[in-house]
Protein backbone atom coordinates (compact mmCIF):
# COMPACT_ATOMS: atom_id res chain seq x y z
CA UNK A 1 0.00 0.00 0.00
CA UNK A 2 2.96 2.18 1.35
CA UNK A 3 4.74 4.27 -2.00
CA UNK A 4 7.49 4.46 -0.22
CA UNK A 5 10.61 3.31 -1.92
CA UNK A 6 14.05 1.81 -0.45
CA UNK A 7 13.38 2.44 3.53
CA UNK A 8 15.60 -0.33 4.01
CA UNK A 9 16.50 -1.75 7.96
CA UNK A 10 19.70 -0.95 9.57
CA UNK A 11 22.51 -2.42 7.86
CA UNK A 12 21.66 -4.71 5.30
CA UNK A 13 21.05 -3.18 1.75
CA UNK A 14 19.76 -4.80 -1.58
CA UNK A 15 22.76 -4.80 -3.84
CA UNK A 16 21.47 -5.11 -7.74
CA UNK A 17 22.89 -8.59 -7.64
CA UNK A 18 20.58 -9.77 -4.69
CA UNK A 19 18.00 -8.09 -6.68
CA UNK A 20 18.69 -9.73 -10.13
CA UNK A 21 18.63 -13.02 -8.35
CA UNK A 22 15.58 -12.61 -6.28
CA UNK A 23 14.18 -11.38 -9.30
CA UNK A 24 15.21 -14.35 -11.38
CA UNK A 25 13.94 -16.91 -8.60
CA UNK A 26 10.63 -15.41 -7.93
CA UNK A 27 9.87 -14.59 -11.18
CA UNK A 28 9.64 -18.14 -11.65
CA UNK A 29 8.00 -19.01 -8.97
CA UNK A 30 5.50 -15.87 -8.86
CA UNK A 31 2.70 -16.37 -11.22
CA UNK A 32 1.79 -12.05 -10.90
CA UNK A 33 5.81 -11.39 -12.00
CA UNK A 34 5.87 -13.90 -14.39
CA UNK A 35 3.32 -11.84 -16.82
CA UNK A 36 5.00 -9.12 -17.19
CA UNK A 37 6.77 -8.11 -20.20
CA UNK A 38 9.64 -5.55 -18.56
CA UNK A 39 13.22 -6.78 -17.28
CA UNK A 40 12.91 -3.85 -14.73
CA UNK A 41 10.87 -4.75 -12.04
CA UNK A 42 11.25 -3.11 -8.89
CA UNK A 43 12.24 -4.18 -5.91
CA UNK A 44 9.66 -3.08 -3.87
CA UNK A 45 7.44 -4.43 -6.43
CA UNK A 46 8.92 -7.89 -6.24
CA UNK A 47 8.68 -7.56 -2.76
CA UNK A 48 4.82 -6.74 -2.31
CA UNK A 49 4.00 -9.46 -5.35
CA UNK A 50 6.03 -11.93 -3.21
CA UNK A 51 3.91 -10.77 0.34
CA UNK A 52 0.54 -11.10 -1.90
CA UNK A 53 1.65 -14.60 -2.98
CA UNK A 54 2.58 -15.71 0.20
CA UNK A 55 -0.74 -14.66 1.80
CA UNK A 56 -2.98 -16.14 -0.72
CA UNK A 57 -1.06 -19.33 -0.62
CA UNK A 58 -1.83 -19.45 3.49
CA UNK A 59 -5.49 -18.91 2.58
CA UNK A 60 -5.50 -21.57 0.26
CA UNK A 61 -4.31 -24.10 2.82
CA UNK A 62 -6.78 -22.10 5.33
CA UNK A 63 -9.78 -23.34 2.97
CA UNK A 64 -7.96 -27.09 2.09
CA UNK A 65 -7.97 -27.87 5.43
CA UNK A 66 -11.94 -26.99 6.34
CA UNK A 67 -12.52 -28.71 2.95
CA UNK A 68 -10.45 -31.53 3.86
CA UNK A 69 -11.86 -31.34 7.65
CA UNK A 70 -15.45 -32.04 6.38
CA UNK A 71 -14.38 -34.97 4.13
CA UNK A 72 -12.34 -36.68 6.58
CA UNK A 73 -14.93 -38.84 7.16
CA UNK A 74 -15.05 -40.59 3.79
CA UNK A 75 -11.15 -41.36 4.16
CA UNK A 76 -10.63 -45.06 3.62
CA UNK A 77 -7.54 -46.36 5.45
CA UNK A 78 -6.72 -48.81 2.81
CA UNK A 79 -7.02 -47.56 -0.20
CA UNK A 80 -5.99 -43.87 0.69
CA UNK A 81 -2.21 -43.66 0.75
CA UNK A 82 -1.32 -46.28 -1.67
CA UNK A 83 -3.78 -43.99 -4.40
CA UNK A 84 -2.99 -40.95 -3.22
CA UNK A 85 0.57 -41.05 -3.60
CA UNK A 86 0.51 -43.20 -6.76
CA UNK A 87 -1.46 -39.88 -8.37
CA UNK A 88 1.27 -37.63 -7.02
CA UNK A 89 4.22 -39.21 -8.74
CA UNK A 90 2.26 -38.77 -11.85
CA UNK A 91 2.08 -36.04 -11.63
CA UNK B 1 6.36 -27.55 -13.75
CA UNK B 2 9.45 -26.74 -10.86
CA UNK B 3 12.23 -24.69 -11.56
CA UNK B 4 15.25 -26.35 -11.33
CA UNK B 5 18.25 -24.30 -9.06
CA UNK B 6 15.42 -23.19 -7.13
CA UNK B 7 14.78 -26.47 -5.05
CA UNK B 8 16.73 -29.36 -5.84
CA UNK B 9 14.37 -32.43 -4.35
CA UNK B 10 11.02 -31.17 -4.89
CA UNK B 11 9.52 -34.76 -5.52
CA UNK B 12 11.41 -35.95 -2.78
CA UNK B 13 9.83 -33.04 -0.49
CA UNK B 14 6.69 -33.64 -1.81
CA UNK B 15 6.21 -37.51 -1.24
CA UNK B 16 7.55 -37.20 2.45
CA UNK B 17 5.59 -34.51 3.18
CA UNK B 18 2.19 -36.44 1.31
CA UNK B 19 3.05 -39.32 3.35
CA UNK B 20 3.64 -37.89 6.55
CA UNK B 21 0.34 -35.46 6.50
CA UNK B 22 -2.06 -38.42 5.06
CA UNK B 23 -0.91 -40.78 7.89
CA UNK B 24 -1.47 -37.88 10.54
CA UNK B 25 -5.35 -37.29 8.53
CA UNK B 26 -5.61 -41.12 8.78
CA UNK B 27 -4.65 -40.92 12.79
CA UNK B 28 -7.41 -37.92 13.10
CA UNK B 29 -10.01 -40.22 11.30
CA UNK B 30 -9.83 -43.27 13.57
CA UNK B 31 -9.86 -40.76 16.77
CA UNK B 32 -12.99 -38.84 15.21
CA UNK B 33 -16.68 -39.66 15.85
CA UNK B 34 -18.12 -40.38 12.84
CA UNK B 35 -21.41 -37.72 13.20
CA UNK B 36 -19.38 -34.50 14.01
CA UNK B 37 -20.61 -31.30 14.64
CA UNK B 38 -19.98 -28.20 13.26
CA UNK B 39 -17.39 -27.13 16.08
CA UNK B 40 -15.68 -30.14 15.73
CA UNK B 41 -15.03 -29.25 12.08
CA UNK B 42 -13.50 -26.54 12.90
CA UNK B 43 -11.83 -27.51 15.80
CA UNK B 44 -10.20 -30.10 13.44
CA UNK B 45 -9.92 -27.92 10.17
CA UNK B 46 -7.03 -26.19 12.30
CA UNK B 47 -5.01 -28.88 13.45
CA UNK B 48 -5.47 -30.19 10.26
CA UNK B 49 -3.66 -27.18 8.86
CA UNK B 50 -0.74 -27.31 11.93
CA UNK B 51 -0.25 -30.81 10.66
CA UNK B 52 0.14 -29.81 6.93
CA UNK B 53 3.03 -27.44 7.85
CA UNK B 54 4.00 -29.52 10.23
CA UNK B 55 4.19 -31.99 7.92
CA UNK B 56 5.91 -29.91 5.49
CA UNK B 57 8.52 -28.81 7.69
CA UNK B 58 9.98 -32.18 9.10
CA UNK B 59 10.02 -33.09 4.94
CA UNK B 60 12.35 -30.38 4.85
CA UNK B 61 14.02 -31.05 7.87
CA UNK B 62 16.66 -28.92 9.39
CA UNK B 63 17.76 -27.93 6.12
CA UNK B 64 16.62 -24.36 5.90
CA UNK B 65 16.01 -21.55 8.61
CA UNK B 66 12.53 -21.50 7.90
CA UNK B 67 11.45 -25.10 8.49
CA UNK B 68 13.69 -24.80 11.51
CA UNK B 69 11.41 -22.08 12.84
CA UNK B 70 8.63 -23.96 12.51
CA UNK B 71 9.98 -27.12 13.88
CA UNK B 72 11.04 -24.94 17.06
CA UNK B 73 7.68 -23.36 17.27
CA UNK B 74 6.28 -26.84 17.36
CA UNK B 75 8.21 -27.78 20.18
CA UNK B 76 7.91 -24.66 22.14
CA UNK B 77 3.82 -25.02 21.24
CA UNK B 78 3.76 -29.07 22.65
CA UNK B 79 5.98 -27.65 25.62
CA UNK B 80 3.51 -25.52 26.72
CA UNK B 81 0.20 -26.90 25.77
CA UNK B 82 -2.59 -26.21 28.14
CA UNK B 83 -0.48 -22.77 29.55
CA UNK B 84 -1.28 -19.25 28.28
CA UNK B 85 1.93 -19.19 26.50
CA UNK B 86 0.35 -19.49 23.14
CA UNK B 87 -0.79 -15.92 23.53
CA UNK B 88 2.48 -13.92 24.17
CA UNK B 89 4.41 -16.02 21.49
CA UNK B 90 2.20 -14.64 18.85
CA UNK B 91 2.78 -11.09 19.77
CA UNK B 92 6.29 -9.95 18.45
CA UNK B 93 8.14 -6.65 18.41
CA UNK B 94 9.24 -5.82 15.17
CA UNK B 95 12.47 -3.74 15.37
CA UNK B 96 12.79 -0.24 13.11
CA UNK B 97 8.80 -0.40 12.44
CA UNK B 98 7.73 3.19 12.90
CA UNK B 99 4.13 2.37 13.53
CA UNK B 100 2.13 2.64 10.18
CA UNK B 101 4.96 2.96 7.84
CA UNK B 102 5.82 -0.84 7.45
CA UNK B 103 8.05 -1.92 4.84
CA UNK B 104 7.77 -4.21 2.09
CA UNK B 105 10.76 -5.99 3.75
CA UNK B 106 9.29 -6.28 7.27
CA UNK B 107 5.66 -7.28 5.74
CA UNK B 108 8.01 -10.38 3.99
CA UNK B 109 9.47 -10.97 7.42
CA UNK B 110 6.40 -11.60 9.20
CA UNK B 111 5.18 -14.03 6.41
CA UNK B 112 8.18 -16.65 6.16
CA UNK B 113 8.96 -18.36 9.23
CA UNK B 114 12.13 -17.10 11.24
CA UNK B 115 11.90 -14.52 8.77
CA UNK B 116 12.50 -11.54 11.70
CA UNK B 117 15.80 -12.90 12.52
CA UNK B 118 17.40 -13.28 9.16
CA UNK B 119 19.72 -10.78 7.17
CA UNK B 120 18.29 -9.85 4.20
CA UNK B 121 20.28 -12.42 2.06
CA UNK B 122 18.93 -14.98 3.58
CA UNK B 123 15.81 -13.62 3.63
CA UNK B 124 15.38 -13.55 -0.43
CA UNK B 125 16.94 -16.95 -0.27
CA UNK B 126 14.65 -18.51 2.47
CA UNK B 127 11.56 -17.22 0.80
CA UNK B 128 12.40 -18.91 -2.48
CA UNK B 129 12.67 -21.74 -0.98
CA UNK B 130 9.02 -21.44 0.97
CA UNK B 131 7.28 -20.17 -1.95
CA UNK B 132 8.46 -23.61 -3.31
CA UNK B 133 7.29 -25.66 -0.69
CA UNK B 134 4.40 -23.90 0.37
CA UNK B 135 3.09 -24.27 -3.43
CA UNK B 136 3.92 -27.98 -3.45
CA UNK B 137 1.75 -28.43 0.29
CA UNK B 138 -1.18 -26.90 -1.21
CA UNK B 139 -1.02 -29.02 -4.72
CA UNK B 140 -0.53 -32.24 -2.57
CA UNK B 141 -3.62 -31.37 -0.20
CA UNK B 142 -5.48 -30.32 -3.40
CA UNK B 143 -5.14 -33.72 -4.84
CA UNK B 144 -6.11 -35.31 -1.29
CA UNK B 145 -9.03 -33.43 -1.50
CA UNK B 146 -10.27 -33.95 -4.77
CA UNK B 147 -9.57 -37.92 -4.08
CA UNK B 148 -11.73 -37.92 -1.31
CA UNK B 149 -14.48 -36.06 -3.09
CA UNK B 150 -14.86 -38.88 -5.63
Amino acid sequence: MSSRRSRQSGASRITDDQIIDLVSKLRQLVPEIQNRRSDKVSASKVLQETCNYIRSLHREVDDLSERLSQLLATIDADSAEAAIIRSLISQ
Amino acid sequence: MTPKGVTLNTNSHKIKFARRFIRTLLKMRKNAPSSSSIEEIRKRSQRIKIAAYSSMAHAVGSRRAWSRAILFKLRNRARHHGMMRRRSMKKRVIKNDPPGDQSQTNKLRQLVPGGKAMDMCSLLEETAHYISCLSTQVKVMQTIADHLSK
